[in-house]
Formats: C-alpha cells, sequence, structure tokens
C-alpha cells in the first residue's frame, strides 16, 4: 500500500466522430482531397473529434484493487485500453511499474478449429504467458475449466458454457503483477464466477494490482477497496468503494425516485431466512420483506414489485391495489410460492401508490429499486451440457409411462 | 496454482513503462519483439496447424501447387515459345525459380490480411504488432520446405548434382525472407487503413511475376539493363536460389547486390511505415 504502480496524468484520448466505418477506402480518401483541396486536412476541424477520455489523473497504489465504474461510453473501457497499450494516448502519460496483463474480453485469440489443449497455448501466448509457464500451469487450467475429457476436440464441438469456463480458466491463471479486468466476469455462471472472484482475490492477496470494470456492482462491492466514478470521460468521484457506489447508484438508478412527498419511504429490504439479499432455495416459498417509513397514512392505496433481468427487462411482476398502511416504521412482506430463475443477479423494483394506482391517477409515494440488488444463488439445473442457459430453473423429472 | 508470489514477485526486476502519445515512430521495438518471440511462434504455429486442418490433402498442396504450375510454364514458355533455361531442363529450370516466388507470393498475401484478420485480438490485448506480419511471413517458410523436398525429386530424376554454390542457399532464403518481410509490412499497414490493398493485391502479384526471373532466365535481360532489373529484390532471390541449387552460370554480383540494397531499403522503411500506423492500428481496424 505504499509505492504507486500506476501512476497516470492528464491522460486523454481523442477519436474521429462517426467512424462507423472504421476504416477508410482509398475512395474516401481520394475524394476528401478532390473535395477539399485547399483544406489542409478536412478532418482537423475541432467538432469531427470526440474526448472519449479527458485529462484523467489517479494513482493506483500496489497491491489495491480499484474499481472503475460508470455508465456506458463513460470512457472505463478506453482507461484500460490505454493502459494496456492497446491504444495510445492523445494527451497526457501513464506510467506503470510492473508487468500488465490484460483482461478486455474472455477468449481472446480462441480458434474455433483449434483443440481445446491448443487454444490454452495460443490464448495464453496471447495473454502474455511463456510457453513455460502454460506448460507447468496447464492441469491447473484444466482441472479449474473442468474440461478435461473433451482437450482433444475442436473447440467448435464445445457448448458456449465450455468455452466460457475455459477462457476464464486460462485468464485466471495469468499472473502479472498488474492485472486490467473488463466486465469479463460478467458472464458464466455464479458458481464458476464465483470461482473467479475467488481467484482474484487470491491474486490480490499475494501482492498484485487489480483494475476492475463491471456493471455489476455487488461484484465491485465485494472486490474494489477504492473506486473511480467515470462519467462522460472524466473523473467524476472517487473513494472508499462502498460509498462512491451507494451515491453512483442513487445517481443512475432513481433519477427521479422521490414522489411528491419529497422524502424517502422505502429504506430497506431483505429476502430469504438468514435477512440478506441472497436466495439460496428458490423452490420454497419466498419472503421479501420491506422496512418502509410513511409520514402520512396509505388509504386505498397500490404496491407492486417488479423482477428485473441484468438487462432491465421485467420477469415477474405483482400489484395490490386497496391497500390502506398507517403512517410510521411499517413492514410490508410479500410472500411468493418460489422464483425459479437462473442464479444469477437481479433487480428488485417497488413502487407505492397513496389513492389508486398508476392507471386511476394515485399519487407516486415513491419508485425504488432495491439495493443491494437480489442475488439469486442456487444450483442451476437444465440441461446438462449448458445448465445456465435459458431464464427459468425448474427441475425436471424424466419417466416412461406404461400404457 | 497457488504458487509462491511473494518470491515470483521478488526474482523480476519491476519493469517500468511509460505510455505517452505516439511520438518516435521510429523507434523500433526489437527488445520488445525478443521478449514477444514467443508469441511469434506461436502465431506461425498456429497459422500451419489451421492451414492443415482445414484442407483436405493438406501438404500436398505445397508441392502440387508449384509443380502444376511449374508443368504448364514448361508448355507454354519451354515447349511452344522456346525460352532458353540456362542448360536445364525447362521444368527444373521454372520449379527453381517458382520455389522462392511462391513462398514469396504467399507471404504477401497472409501478411497483407493479417491485421485485418486479427483484428479482435488487435483491439483486445497489446503485443507487437509487428509479430503479425512476421508470423505471416515465417509461416511459409513450411510450405517452402515441403516443396524443396519436390524439388530435390525433380533434381534426382533429371540427375542433376549440386556444385559447392549450394552453401549458398541459405543466405538466398534469408533475402527472400528480407524481401517478404518488407513488402509484406507495407502492404499489412496499408490494407488497415485502406481495404482497396486487398483487391490490388492479385495484380501485384501477377505484374512482379512476369518482372521476375521465373519464367526466363534474367540473362534474357540485356547487360546494361541488368543493375537496373536487380531493383526488383526477387531478381536477386530467384537468380540466387537457381544458381546455388542447380549450379548454373554464377549471376553477376551485382545484379544480387542491387537486389540485396533493395530487399534492405524495404525492410527499413516498411518496418518505419508500419511502426507508424501501428500507433493507430487498434483505433481503425
Amino acid at each position: 500500500m505504499t509505492e504507486s504502480v500506476i501512476h497516470v496524468e492528464g491522460l486523454g484520448k481523442r477519436y474521429r466522430v462517426g467512424e462507423r466505418e472504421r476504416y477508410f477506402a482509398l475512395r474516401d480518401v481520394l475524394a476528401r482531397a478532390f473535395s477539399a483541396p485547399f483544406k489542409k486536412n478536412g478532418a482537423s476541424r475541432s467538432k469531427d473529434f470526440i474526448w472519449a477520455l479527458r485529462d484523467v489523473s489517479l494513482d493506483v497504489h500496489q497491491g489495491e484493487v480499484v474499481g472503475l465504474i460508470g455508465r456506458n461510453g463513460a470512457g472505463k473501457t478506453t482507461l484500460l485500453k490505454l493502459l494496456s497499450r492497446i491504444t495510445r494516448p492523445t494527451t497526457g502519460f501513464a506510467e506503470i511499474h510492473g508487468r500488465v496483463g490484460s483482461l478486455l474480453e474472455v477468449g481472446t485469440g480462441f480458434h474455433p478449429e483449434l483443440t481445446g489443449r491448443e487454444n490454452i497455448y495460443l490464448s495464453g501466448a496471447i495473454l502474455g504467458m511463456s510457453r513455460r509457464e502454460i506448460d507447468q500451469k496447464m492441469d491447473a487450467i484444466v482441472a479449474f475449466a473442468e474440461v478435461e475429457r473433451f482437450l482433444t476436440s475442436p473447440l467448435k464441438f464445445y457448448s458456449t458454457g465450455m468455452q466460457m469456463r475455459l477462457a476464464f480458466a486460462v485468464a485466471a491463471h495469468l499472473e502479472p503483477e498488474i492485472l486490467l479486468v473488463d466486465e469479463v466476469l460478467a458472464v458464466g455462471d455464479l458458481e464458476f464466477q464465483k470461482k473467479c472472484l475467488g481467484k482474484m482475490q487470491e491474486v490480490s492477496r499475494s501482492g498484485r494490482t487489480i483494475v476492475f470494470v463491471s456493471h455489476q456492482m455487488g461484484q465491485m462491492r465485494r472486490l474494489c477497496e477504492r473506486v473511480f466514478w467515470i462519467d462522460g470521460g472524466q473523473i467524476r468521484e472517487q473513494g472508499r468503494a462502498g460509498e462512491i457506489i451507494a451515491r453512483y447508484e442513487s445517481a443512475s438508478l432513481r433519477p427521479d425516485a422521490l414522489g411528491s412527498s419529497g422524502h424517502r419511504c422505502f429504506l430497506s429490504w431483505s429476502v430469504g431466512r438468514d435477512g440478506g439479499n441472497i436466495v439460496t432455495d428458490d423452490m420454497d416459498h419466498i419472503e421479501f420483506r420491506f422496512d418502509i417509513f410513511l409520514t402520512e397514512p396509505i388509504s386505498q392505496g397500490h404496491f407492486g414489485m417488479n423482477v428485473l433481468s441484468e438487462s432491465s427487462s421485467v420477469l415477474a411482476g405483482w400489484g395490490f391495489d386497496n391497500i390502506d398502511i398507517p403512517s410510521g416504521p411499517q413492514k410490508i412482506v410479500l410472500r411468493l410460492p418460489g422464483l425459479p430463475i437462473k442464479p444469477g443477479g437481479y433487480s428488485l423494483s417497488c413502487s407505492l401508490f397513496n389513492r389508486g394506482n398508476n392507471l386511476t391517477g394515485g399519487e407516486l409515494v415513491e419508485e425504488w429499486y432495491a439495493l443491494p440488488p437480489l442475488i439469486i444463488d442456487t444450483k442451476p439445473v437444465g440441461h446438462p451440457q449448458d445448465r445456465w442457459a435459458g431464464v427459468l430453473n425448474i427441475p425436471g423429472n424424466f419417466q416412461i409411462a406404461a400404457k | 496454482m497457488t504458487a509462491a508470489p511473494s518470491n515470483a514477485l521478488a526474482t523480476h526486476p519491476i519493469p517500468v513503462m511509460r505510455i505517452t502519445p505516439p511520438t518516435r515512430w521510429w523507434v523500433l521495438p526489437f527488445g520488445e519483439l525478443w521478449d514477444f518471440r514467443e508469441l511469434v511462434y506461436f502465431f506461425v504455429w498456429r497459422d500451419i496447424k489451421i492451414r492443415y486442418k482445414q484442407t483436405v490433402i493438406g501438404a500436398a498442396w505445397a508441392v502440387l501447387q508449384p509443380l502444376l504450375t511449374a508443368i504448364i510454364f514448361s508448355l507454354v514458355f519451354g515447349r511452344l515459345a522456346h525460352i532458353p533455361s540456362e542448360g536445364l531442363p525447362y521444368l527444373v529450370f521454372n520449379y527453381s525459380g517458382l520455389l522462392p516466388w511462391m513462398y514469396f507470393a504467399a507471404g504477401l498475401q497472409a501478411a497483407t490480411n493479417t491485421i485485418v484478420e486479427n483484428q479482435r485480438v488487435i483491439t483486445k490485448v497489446y503485443f507487437p504488432r509487428l509479430a503479425l506480419p512476421l508470423a505471416s511471413v515465417l509461416s511459409g517458410l513450411v510450405d517452402f520446405a515441403v516443396s524443396f523436398l519436390m524439388f530435390v525429386v525433380l533434381m534426382i530424376y533429371y540427375g542433376i548434382r549440386p556444385t559447392p554454390a549450394i552453401l549458398w542457399f541459405p543466405a538466398f532464403i534469408l533475402l527472400a525472407i528480407v524481401t517478404a518481410l518488407g513488402v509484406g509490412l507495407w502492404l499489412s499497414a496499408l490494407n488497415a487503413l485502406y481495404r482497396d490493398v486487398r483487391y490490388v493485391l492479385p495484380f501485384l502479384v501477377q505484374f512482379w511475376l512476369y518482372a521476375s526471373p521465373v519464367a526466363y532466365p534474367a540473362s534474357l535481360v540485356p547487360a546494361k539493363w541488368r543493375a537496373l532489373y536487380g531493383l526488383n529484390p526477387m531478381a536477386g532471390v530467384i537468380e540466387g536460389v537457381r544458381w546455388s541449387l542447380t549450379g548454373t552460370p554464377r549471376p553477376p554480383g551485382h545484379l544480387i547486390l542491387v537486389s540485396t540494397a533493395a530487399a534492405l531499403v524495404l525492410l527499413v522503411s516498411g518496418l518505419a511505415y508500419f511502426q507508424k500506423v501501428e500507433t493507430t492500428i487498434a483505433d481503425v481496424v
């Protein structure tokens, strides 16, 4: 925690605007030369450029696990790309002490025609491992990925889940002093994600430094000590992970969550037996509990709750009209016979209306995105070749019925 | 999985890397390329594996391609046009020219496309981009070796004995690699920026073939133009390979000298241009 291993000063990256077809045809170059022969360079006007990252300065110390959060397009990935030297900055500089391994994608360099073993070598080499290192770690990688039996078949015969696991396994055995990770833990199954998170914690405990981008705030909370919130290409806030993430979440998840009454009524929530946000047995009855505080009583109001996927589509919703709740601290309990969805992270949105619902012109007391998000941590069931496919998690029972 | 990481950290000197806007593009990353030599090896290994996995008769193509071409050339240029062949059977004469030529042409083809084909990797991981065209030029050496075996068969069949000149053979292979790499660097960088290069390439290769002594001996070129002719580095490569393998009359030394100089100019300028484009490659591919 002493030396800074990443020192960034005034770093900026400028891109040309609207380069959807990123490369040019010679024709375009000629056309530009002929249509604007007197302009020195048609593209040098400032409005043709955008700054993906502008004037970013930061320090990361040895052994720290640091998170970058922010909306899509905020510049997080650009920053990682600059630090990993994939692209060069337009302004400023960065100084990096130590070897850098970057993991911006799972399965970088995988080739479908090559076998599992061959792909381990190829991907490992591309990610920066030496052949000797890969030789030494081969068994560990294979065991980690759980693909022993398929090692000699071409990758194209692997299921998506298997490819994912293999890719993770290679990446997880990378041991540079500084690891840059972009969102890669967002895919794959929860059990494997946990394995990877454990591996990353192990890596960070050994004195290595990790810079980590993710949209899964649960992961960020668990892994990172410090967080940089990047917005519009600049650092908006930085500090202790829990604090910054909470502020980021309240800014992004509740754009105008406060109803006309002007104060918060939802305080906290819990699910399951031990009162956290994690469901470990979804086949049993599930109880959602919400602590609220009402300054005014609710009469003939409405309570609604939605379960949303990571991509914010509604998976299930419940609504209850004509409810009366007295003022003061209260507890709302919603019981479900079960919630058979695949393990993973989900969000919950709750709403409370007074005197009617959203259709009958009721007054919105509060719309609340439950924090922390809902975690389903059950055993995945389904087709054995890819237990993670699909949305629902419902066990099946096979039998042949005699006529 | 449970290495002793604290030790691992302590034993390496910690390298310091400074990331700045691109300025010194003429500084070539040879030291870095050496660090990444295993990656070059793996790229070569991948190219070869995939090439041989995806074709039905695999390595046989490396023999059939030059052999069939040589047979056609023998019929047209040898039998019909009676092009002189330095006292060699025309088939041997032509095959000895096709040997380096096909290596060169395949190297250009591979190098031109390599940046575009590997764009996913390029946009996700850093490594010296030079590794890609280098690997595509080197992986052609396997095909070269296979078609060389066929040439040995031809030599035995026609009873041609190698002369001490064969000792020069490796030098001319090196010259062929330098030439293919020099031109390949230019083309791969250009193709990353302008995708037209792909379409220009077949014409370029065609013209270049007729400007090289594959189907005819360089001695057909008037003596006073021969040094100029040598500006085409493949002229020196082909004459050199042919001379070292079959013991034809020694090619004029200055042709080789001019070709070597031209190849070096191509290599150095190719490296510089590639290096200049490299700094923006991940942004444009």
